[in-house]
């Protein structure tokens, strides 16, 4: 495939595996804890961060990650026990939306070399723009990410689903719940950078969603998620492709969408006995 | 009758019938010297005693808001003493996690959880370790998947395992979490108002399952009740708490009418009903009351 001989296309392909990789895990334990407000949350973080770093003149990735890393664990401080409550999350997302809106009207109006169009691209991602050296920086966070989300699996399996029961056998729930949110706002970040802030809750929440109903088994829930997201990632960067007129971001969103509807028109068979 | 609703008892392999001789001759699994806990300045009970044996149950009882859940997170290490002295497993509290199996005060889970009953138990057995479990077929995963099956099956929770626990009733959820906090054979079992908010016919069978637990799997069990009546049969000893005081020792001896009378400060009547069962006038205990004791989150 001629597709596979492009330089951009062999970029948006590296980081946009990983990035799935990564927003595959942490979203399976966003939705089991149920936490996918805080991630909608963030992705407006992730408008206002990058908008920030682009108005005072750093790198726009700079400030995706400090933002969305440092509100994740705001979240957490103001919630109970690193669960932040819906409330708290509500009044500091609109705030921080209006820091964008602030960010934007900032940089379009001082800075005379402003890219008028870095504002979109944050918005919606331009992952077949990326340079050789952002898309392996990329994928090397998101590879990242990946591994703490292995190494913690299984305690924050355990911290998810019992709490109690896991403080009492040694299982550092808070340390867990506190660093859970900065991963969570990592691979917002991260995930910002592919399809952008506006569409990266359905890349974080869109597959783990499939994979809950499709299967009981947790860690089979949390490969079945990654492979989702990898899948749907390629198949958008596929389409997109082929389709100029069609954005990498939408292709990438439709296929997840998809599947997602597609899993409510499998009917598992539920023996209910009560 | 109670015993009668617990569904036939099922055979239990030789493997899961521990023998508790090794441990009986020993020192008792814990032990309470004159034990006081204070929380923001205010005494919530002081003077308990108490020693349990291996395969003894005991009951911890009293009105709601008297720190009933407080003694548990003190012998969990996770609440210290005001006064006295506290050894579980000949340790400090707090020393001896694995050991210990632990029920908290009734949680349920979520309609919505689609987790699996058999990765609950799981987590009881290998929860608390990083990385995630590999899919090689090997002599440990065999063996873990094994004790998982035994200790199902003992609860007599078989039938719903596999469904996802967010599915299952109450009861059953219970029996679920029994097995969990059983998993990694604990001494000592910990378990806070289990039959909270079950229906009477659910709270007889798991209230024969914890005593079958106890007395023939030689595991010692304190178990925080709301109502003594459930596990009468099966207990070896209770503690009363009061305001400020306490009362230890068989049940016959300590629920009185004097005991209580004297403990409480107010005039209590013990009556027993001609099956049996309890009636406690007066204030440390109420059969109707069923709300969960505030007061025992302090802290």
């Amino acid at each position: 495939m001629t597709a596979l001989s492009q330089p951009f296309f062999q970029h948006a392909l590296l980081a946009g595996t990983l990035i799935a990789a990564a927003c595959g895990m942490v979203g399976y334990f966003l939705v089991l804890r149920a936490q996918v407000f805080t991630a909608d949350a963030l992705s407006h973080v992730a408008f206002t961060g990058a908008m920030a770093a682009l108005a005072i003149g750093y790198d726009l990735r700079l400030g995706l990650f400090a933002a969305t890393i440092a509100i994740a664990l705001l979240f957490g401080a103001l919630g109970r026990r690193a669960r932040p409550d819906d409330v708290v999350i509500g009044s500091v997302f609109s705030w921080v939306l209006g820091l964008g809106a602030f960010f934007v009207t900032l940089y379009t109006t001082s800075r005379s070399t402003a890219d008028g169009t870095a504002g979109v691209s944050v918005l919606f991602g331009s992952v077949f723009g990326m340079s050789a050296g952002h898309a392996a920086t990329a994928a090397l966070l998101a590879g990242g990410v990946c591994v703490l989300m292995l190494i913690a699996a299984r305690p924050l399996l355990f911290a998810t689903v019992d709490e109690a029961v896991a403080a009492a056998r040694g299982v550092p729930v808070r340390l867990l719940g506190y660093g859970f949110l900065a991963v969570a706002g990592a691979s917002a970040a991260e995930a910002t950078q592919a399809v952008g802030s506006l569409l990266l809750l359905g890349l974080l929440a869109a597959p783990a969603g499939a994979a809950i109903r499709l299967t009981d088994r947790p860690y089979r829930a949390l490969a079945l998620s990654v492979g989702l997201a990898v899948t749907e990632v390629w198949t958008g960067l596929f389409t997109s492709y082929a389709v100029p007129k069609m954005p990498p971001s939408f292709a990438i969103m439709a296929t997840a969408t998809a599947v997602y509807a597609a899993t409510f028109l499998i009917r598992r068979p539920v023996p209910r006995t009560s | 009758m109670i015993e009668a609703m617990e569904p036939a008892v099922r055979a239990v392999g030789p493997r899961a019938v521990r023998v508790p001789a090794s441990r009986q001759a020993a020192e008792p699994v814990l032990e309470l010297c004159d034990a006081a806990v204070r929380v923001g300045g205010r005494t919530l009970w002081s003077g308990v005693n108490l020693a349990v044996g291996a395969g003894e149950f005991t009951a911890v009882l009293g009105p709601n808001g008297v720190g009933k859940s407080t003694l548990v997170k003190a012998l969990l290490g996770a609440m210290p003493l005001a006064a006295g002295e506290v050894r579980v497993l000949g340790d400090r509290p707090g020393r001896a996690g694995h050991r210990i199996g632990y029920l908290p005060q009734r949680r349920s889970f979520d309609a919505s959880m689609r987790i699996r009953g058999i990765d609950v138990v799981r987590m009881g057995l290998d929860g608390d370790r990083w990385g995630v479990p590999l899919p090689i077929p090997g002599p440990r995963r065999r063996a873990a998947r094994e004790r998982v099956d035994e200790v199902v099956e003992l609860v007599g929770a078989s039938a719903y395992a596999h469904r996802p626990v967010g599915e299952c009733s109450g009861g059953e959820q219970q029996r679920l979490l029994i097995a969990q906090a059983l998993v990694r054979r604990p001494q000592l079992l910990l378990l806070d108002e289990p039959l909270d908010s079950l229906d009477l016919s659910h709270q007889g069978g798991i209230a024969a399952l914890i005593g079958r637990i106890c007395h023939q799997e030689g595991v010692a069990v304190v178990m925080v009740a709301h109502d003594v009546n459930p596990i009468l049969h099966h207990l070896d000893r209770v503690v009363y708490l009061a305001r400020g005081g306490s009362a230890s020792g068989a049940p016959q001896e300590v629920i009185t009418s004097e005991t209580l009378t004297g403990l409480y400060g107010t005039p209590v009547e013990v009556l027993r009903a001609s099956d049996g069962r309890l009636v406690v006038v007066g204030r440390p205990e109420s059969a109707g009351d069923g709300h969960g004791d505030g007061g025992g989150h302090v802290g």
